[in-house]
């Protein structure tokens, strides 16, 4: 790859970095909640896209840049108020150029009306804002430049081509020029504009000094010397003007034509005329030695040829050193530098968390053969192989947090979803994060953003109701959408919950009657009526909108979640709001496991859903309805299943006496009782997805490779009690989904 | 020997052009990612020239030339402003504040080059 793609590539990642920090300060300001330097972040994220983009003309995103910086430079200025409205155009345009990136990084198309349409919104600000100001020129480039401020500076345009303005022949200038004390305070250097003089012709030099002070009054930063130059050059006056550029402002100059009389300088001439004070022109060549100069120059010192000139030279700096250094280092503490980073290509993490994978199945192994072989439970063996167990878990642990993300901009892509959302359906909506630094691996985060784009717009298209409908409820015009993420016991949980009217139950039910998904005379629970939302076909869209009814059901999202090992599940309140609870692993590789047998057959189970494992006495055991086994544990009765029989090892258990209770918990708190043969182990399993390489299995998660070698499957408990009273009668079903309650 | 140039500008975009285009030309480049860090490296490098960005976080470009001419070593070090304004304005802002000169971005290698040759003793 060349340097300049290369830096292309940079431009887009840093693109993608910008425009997530635009997002999230529009969002601050659209709070109200943002000062003056959300301001000038938002204005500097918009500012560095148009650098980048000018640099690889990338025209159109330039142009859209250029008047969404404009615009907000008004409110920078305090001339444009950052209303609701004003706020709603700058995040559309956002949204917009954030479009424009994308575009332009992967050479698509953009909808040109709607960019059009926004900059016509812009400039409707831009007017409103500064009434006074004049129109904005579009930019081009360095050629392109506003009319001349009022200290009647004209920038000029660096041209260092060769073709000069084709003027006949050599003409003859006079130049008069006097610097000014901030000429040499801000860096310049006369002899350096002579020599660049040089390179137009032959000038003749005359310094004037009769300014100059006695040697006890003189400033050392003051200026004094004023020059007449007369300049030979077939390079028209724009040459010499150029030459000046940078000091205009810091000098009084005036540049004329020698054969005509007319001074066409736009600086009046100080001093008058110098002619006549008698210089005598020495030629630049000869160097600039004023032999009747006082010796300032040995009293300075100074390393610029220029000697003569009373330049601001560098104080000998060997005392003063060392306070400087002091009063920096002090300053440094105060502002660190930004973290260091460094940015690896996903591949390179991946491979590692592959090969850290197969180290802890084969410390495992490791473990297994020491164990057989006969090794002493405190032999040295054994205790190196318990550190080495201990330091695998941290190299997974750390390796793991290399991918792990904050979850805050998934966050922020939402509120781009609420907003396009809100618009179409013509909701007051507004959407509230919480805990956008809980961190999550990067593929989980990847993955999640179709299933939480969907329950997002559902939420806003289903779950609010219509301001109307809102007043008339007696609740905000406004609705609420939230979106929280938060560590809970090894998993993160994230909440979508909207404030509108909850699940209409009824309709659910009617509905799924109507679809034939359940019978019509079933009985069913809230807690199943909600449930029935994620069955596959089941759309309460009662027209196809454009937002929701994208043929994706929660179905599908529920597919997905259960695919990164997590799961979802809902909570409603008629005129409160509905909420969805989305669980996840916090990681898609490793996870604790307890180790059990189950008909001869080696199974885990995650660890996190188990609450506790007991043996059952004949006390406990009860039926409801002649063959639905129960528990009687923590103080309600809670169903039982028989993993053997779930996953069709064996015929349903008659008695599980001696047999070992495994408690679990789904999201909801549901409990349900597991009844497995023993329990073997504890350990950290390598995850192996069954689905890429199998397919789907109702009841397992995935599979991995345990100490001996052999291939044990992981339990999805919650799969797994799905599959197991999907076939029973319905009042397993509904004890089971009723969440335990008393019976 | 090699001019040394400080670039200081907040876009890594920015920075690599610079050290590109800078490096092309033969110069000693040192790059910051905004006028605090620029004044921290200033700490230990004396360059010849000095390039920055106007708008950065933390310290922007006016205050990095302020603090440029409040130090005892590099008070009469060159200052490039690195500005995308098309308004005279910022110039003129930047000219009060202390800067030398500037460049308009995009910018391009030759242009660039030139302006700090023409500035550099």
């Amino acid at each position: 790859m060349d340097a300049m793609a290369e830096i292309r590539e940079t431009f887009f990642l840093e693109c993608d970095d910008l425009l997530e920090a635009l997002e999230a300060d529009l969002n601050t300001m659209n709070d109200g909640e943002g000062d003056d330097e959300t301001v000038n972040a938002v204005f500097r994220a918009v500012h560095s896209i148009k650098g980048g983009a000018g640099a690889f003309a990338l025209e159109d995103l330039v142009r859209f840049a250029h008047k969404f910086e404009t615009t907000l430079d008004e409110v920078r200025a305090g001339r444009l108020e950052p209303t609701p409205d004003v706020m709603g155009v700058f995040l559309r345009c956002g949204d917009i150029l954030a479009d424009l990136v994308h575009a332009a990084r992967d050479e698509t198309d953009v909808d040109n009306a709607v960019v059009d349409g926004l900059l016509a919104e812009l400039e409707e600000l831009c007017n409103a804002g500064g009434a006074a100001a004049p129109a904005e020129p579009e930019p081009k480039g360095a050629d392109d430049e506003a009319p001349a401020d009022d200290l009647g500076f004209q920038p000029i345009s660096l041209d260092f081509g060769d073709d000069d303005d084709a003027d006949s022949g050599a003409t003859t200038f006079r130049i008069e020029f006097k610097a000014e004390k901030t000429l040499y305070a801000h860096g310049n250097e006369t002899a350096l504009l002579f020599r660049a003089l040089n390179d137009l012709g032959a000038p003749e030099i005359s310094c004037n000094t009769d300014n100059l002070p006695a040697l006890d009054e003189i400033d050392p930063e003051g200026a004094y010397l004023d020059w007449t130059i007369r300049l030979e050059t077939d390079q028209g006056e724009e040459a010499i003007r150029e030459v000046f550029e940078f000091v205009e402002g810091n000098c009084t100059l005036t540049i004329t034509e020698e054969t005509s009389e007319s001074s066409s300088s736009e600086t009046p001439p100080d001093g008058g005329e110098a002619d006549e004070m008698g210089f005598t022109p020495i030629a630049f060549d000869a160097e600039i030695s004023l032999g009747d100069e006082p010796a300032v120059a040995e009293a300075e010192d100074s390393p610029a040829p220029t000697s003569t000139d009373p330049a601001p030279t560098p104080t000998p700096a060997v005392e003063s050193k060392k306070p400087t250094t002091e009063k920096r280092a002090e300053k440094k503490q105060a502002a660190s530098p930004a973290k260091a980073t460094v940015r690896v290509d996903l591949d390179r993490v991946d491979r590692l968390i592959n090969l850290v994978g197969e180290l802890v199945i084969n410390q495992a192994m490791l473990s297994q053969s020491a164990q057989e072989s006969g090794a002493a439970a405190h032999s040295g063996v054994a205790d190196g192989l318990e550190e080495f167990k201990q330091l695998t878990r941290e190299i997974q642990e750390s390796v793991m947090a290399i991918r792990a993300q904050p979850v805050k901009p998934l966050f922020q892509r939402m509120s781009r979803i609420v907003r396009e959302a809100a618009s179409a359906t013509g909701k007051s909506v507004r959407l509230k994060t919480e805990g956008e630094s809980a961190e999550v691996d990067k593929t989980v985060i990847e993955r999640l953003s179709d299933p939480l784009t969907h329950m997002i717009r559902n939420a806003v298209d289903h779950g609010l109701e219509t301001p109307e409908k809102r007043e008339a409820a007696g609740k905000e015009n406004e609705g609420t959408v939230r979106l929280s993420a938060a560590h809970r016991a090894g998993r993160v949980v994230i909440e979508v919950a909207d404030d509108g009217a909850g699940i209409n139950r009824e309709r659910v039910k009617q509905i799924a009657i109507d679809k034939e998904l359940i019978p019509a005379d079933a009985e069913l629970s809230d807690s199943e009526i909600d449930n029935l939302l994620f069955m596959p076909g089941f759309s309460t869209a009662s027209s196809v909108s454009d937002l929701s009814g994208r043929g994706v059901g929660m179905d599908v999202v529920k597919r997905s979640i259960q695919a990164l090992g997590g799961r979802i599940s809902i909570a409603s309140e008629p005129g409160k709001g509905s909420t969805f609870t989305i669980s996840l692993p916090l990681t898609l590789a490793v996870l604790d496991g307890m180790v059990i047998r189950v008909a001869d057959q080696t199974l885990v189970v995650p660890l996190n859903d188990i609450v506790e494992t007991l043996k059952p006495s004949a006390d406990d055991m009860h039926e409801i309805c002649g063959d639905s086994p129960v528990i009687f544990v923590r103080d309600r009765f809670v169903p039982l299943v028989d993993v053997g029989h779930a996953l069709g090892y064996r015929d349903r258990l008659e008695n599980c006496l001696g047999k070992v209770i495994i408690l679990i918990e789904s999201e909801d708190g549901t409990l349900t009782a597991l009844v497995v043969d023993n329990i073997q182990d504890q350990r950290q399993v390598v995850i192996k997805g069954l689905e890429d390489n199998y397919g789907y299995v109702p009841g397992v998660a995935a599979a991995t490779i345990l100490g001996d070698g052999r291939i044990a499957l992981i339990l999805d408990p919650d799969s797994l009690l799905s599959t197991a009273i999907a076939a029973p009668p319905p009042i397993q079903a509904s004890l089971a989904a009723a969440g335990g309650a008393y019976v | 020997m090699a001019l040394t140039v400080l670039a200081v500008d907040d876009s890594r975009t920015m920075r690599d052009m610079l050290r590109l285009a800078l490096t092309n030309a033969g110069f000693d480049v040192h790059l910051a990612e905004d006028g605090v860090h620029g004044l921290e490296v200033l700490e230990t490098l004396t360059p010849d020239v000095v390039i920055t960005d106007i708008n950065m976080p933390r310290m922007d470009g006016f205050g990095f030339i302020d603090g440029v001419r409040a130090t005892d070593d590099h008070r009469a070090v060159p200052i490039l402003v690195l500005t995308t304004e098309s308004a005279a304005e910022l110039k003129t802002r930047a000219r009060n504040a202390g800067a030398t000169g500037w460049i308009v971005k995009p910018f391009d290698e030759q242009k660039l080059v030139s302006a700090i040759r023409r500035v550099a003793a």
